[in-house]
């Protein structure tokens, strides 16, 4: 597989009902590489989302795959190549987890087509990708939390799209499985190039997983690049409405957000700002 | 987690639905269908003797025994018939609302259809058997939109319970809709009260015959439905993420589903309960796949209304027992065993 499918919004203004969610909003998301999406709550990061998988018919403006507007697109020419993992997707209950991830092979087949053998080999490697082969004949509402987590993972896996969008992959898990999702994600993106967008809560995580960083902040852009150049002090100040240091993560050299609360502050919070070991301040 | 290092080869045949299982059922099921269509000929509130069956169903209709077992062919025809759409309704209506309680009984789809062809009794003089199952559709088609449309008012859309509260305080009017109409109607009340309760001991080849197209499209429409309700089975952000158009695939489904319950009340009064308690029951046997799932639930509705038939014939000798009745008695603490047994969610 590879990936030089461009995903890119253009102009693109989103709300509902009364309300505008995102507002004229121009972003472009690098080929092959993993992209995250932060943000507060409510800044229009999962509406974003929506958008990307035309879940959501835009006000004005565009959301371009490969230069063609994915509303014009047929949806399943679209769910080839571009898959969405929603936040809380639903497990039918008693449902086995090769059923669950043989779903994912819907958009590759006709109404009247048969479960083929490429069918069988995309679900076979999902599985084998998020190490859930032992899992295939137990019942998904068993699984713990990360497993779970895995299998959703591999069904949108076995729908074998070069893009993949991921609304908040890490919520509802501990830290060692948010980890591990994160982890098996990169590895997805270095083995197969697949092209990985994320909404994530957690900005540190982001920062450190992410090449590519998305700020939004009331539905607009306050930027975009790698995590370096946008994880500032400044630009939590501004998305997050939080003080805070912002420091080289010593285990992996990427920024990391340490949030300056009014309690537990050795010294006073002016004195350091800027003067901390981050590069960009 | 470790990984067991076995080639990906082996593990293609792994993953490999458990089919056998599934087989087996299918087996199960159709030998208990074949048993029970074999008994409802043979078994009634007159005792006939063997001679008399086969005679009957060589077409002769000579003695008092022959004449009862030949109207018990028709009679087991539509029981089959009428069964299968109800069960396969009820399935695809779950499927369709994610709705562990949804049947056409419970969301008072047949009441639309049963009020519509009263009402179509009372004061349109409709009485060609084509126009009742074209008002009868109608009627459930509107009851299904009323019902849909109430359900999802208000925080958080149409969960089951909301949906389920809807459908029956929609039965429960328009059951008084048609206590009203009937009642001061001394002349057509018996006639409608036997259609109402539900029943197939009327029936005919005839009214089978004109059903049946409307139910073959109803049964095409759902099993071809079968794929995307799968998708939407995982939530409707997700069957979009896979291709679906979710508003045109529930449309569709819902349609084939109003087809074959609003087709099957036209000619059995409204039975309730065989579409909630068959695709329970099929979920068991061969799990959530809608693909197995819908035939599956069409055969075992078919055995359970002819099972429920025989025994009505069988229990009040010499009179009978309506099937309308008795999957009510079976139906109604079922029902209350779901809501007690599930997180009533969604699906």
């Amino acid at each position: 597989m590879t990936t030089t499918h461009t995903l890119a919004a253009e102009k693109l203004t989103l709300g509902y009902g009364e309300r505008t969610v995102i507002e004229d909003l121009d972003l472009v998301v690098p080929p092959g590489r993993i992209t995250a999406i932060v943000g507060a709550n409510a800044c229009g990061k999962s509406t974003l989302l929506r958008a990307m998988t035309r879940l959501l018919a835009p006000r004005s403006g565009q959301v371009l795959l490969d230069g063609k507007a994915v509303h014009r697109l047929p949806a399943k020419e679209l769910a080839r190549t571009l898959g969405l993992l929603p936040q809380s997707p639903i497990a039918p209950e008693g449902i086995t987890v090769a059923d669950l991830v043989g779903r994912g092979r819907n958009p590759h087949q006709g109404v009247f087509s048969r479960w083929s053998r490429e069918d069988d080999a995309a679900v076979a490697a999902a599985l084998e990708a998020t190490q859930t082969t032992e899992l295939a004949d137990r019942a998904v509402d068993e699984l713990s939390g990360g497993q779970r987590q895995r299998v959703w993972i591999a069904m949108a896996l076995a729908q074998q799209t070069d893009l993949l969008l991921l609304d908040e992959p890490t919520t509802f898990l501990d830290v060692s499985h948010q980890i591990e999702v994160l982890d098996l994600l990169t590895d997805l993106n270095r083995a197969r190039g697949t092209t990985i967008v994320m909404v994530l809560h957690d900005l540190n995580l982001a920062a450190r997983y992410a090449d590519h960083l998305v700020a939004l902040t009331e539905g607009q852009l306050h930027a975009a690049g790698s995590p370096s150049d946008v994880l500032t002090e400044e630009c939590v100040r501004v998305v997050f409405g939080l003080d805070s240091r912002v420091v080289v993560d010593p285990t992996s050299g990427r920024p990391l957000m340490l949030p300056l609360g009014r309690h537990h502050v050795r010294e006073p919070a002016g004195a350091s700002a800027g003067d901390g070991a981050a590069g960009p301040a | 987690m470790t990984s067991t290092g076995t080639a990906p080869a082996p593990d293609a045949a792994l993953v490999r639905r458990p089919g056998p299982a599934r087989v087996l059922w299918l087996l199960v099921v159709l030998a208990v269908l074949g048993a029970l269509l074999a008994t409802s000929v043979a078994i009634g509130s007159r005792g006939v003797g063997w001679a008399d069956i086969v005679a009957a169903l060589g077409g002769s209709s000579e003695t008092i025994g022959e004449a009862a077992v030949t109207k018990r062919i028709p009679r087991t025809a539509l029981a089959v018939v009428v069964g299968a759409a109800l069960g396969l309704s009820g399935a695809v209506m779950q499927g369709v609302t994610r709705n562990p309680l949804a049947d056409p009984g419970v969301l008072g789809i047949n009441m639309g259809a049963s009020l519509a062809v009263v009402a179509g009794f009372a004061w349109f003089g409709l009485f060609s058997e084509t126009a009742i199952v074209w008002t009868a559709i109608a009627g459930a088609g509107v009851a299904a939109v009323f019902v849909y449309a109430v359900g999802s008012l208000g925080r958080g859309g149409p969960t089951p319970l909301k949906l389920a509260l809807a459908g029956a305080a929609t039965a429960a009017a328009l059951t008084s809709f048609v206590t009203a109409i009937t009642l001061p109607r001394g002349d057509i009340a018996e006639s409608i009260q036997s259609w109402e309760i539900g029943g197939v001991g009327g029936a005919t080849f005839d009214r089978i015959g004109t059903v049946l197209p409307f139910l073959l499209v109803g049964l095409a429409v759902s099993l071809l439905s079968a794929r995307s309700l799968n998708s939407l089975a995982l939530g409707d952000e997700l069957a979009a993420g896979l291709g679906e158009r979710v508003a045109l695939v529930r449309g569709v489904a819902a349609l084939g589903s109003v087809l074959l319950c609003g087709a099957a009340t036209a000619v059995a009064g409204p039975i309730a309960f065989v579409g909630l308690v068959v695709p329970h029951l099929c979920r068991l046997l061969v799990g959530v796949d809608h693909r197995w799932l819908l035939p599956f639930s069409a055969l075992t509705g078919a055995a359970l209304l002819t099972a429920a038939d025989v025994v009505g014939r069988v229990v009040a000798r010499p009179g009978e027992l309506d099937v309308g009745i008795l999957t009510a008695l079976i139906g109604a603490p079922f029902f209350i065993w779901i809501v007690r047994r599930q997180k009533v969610r969604e699906l």
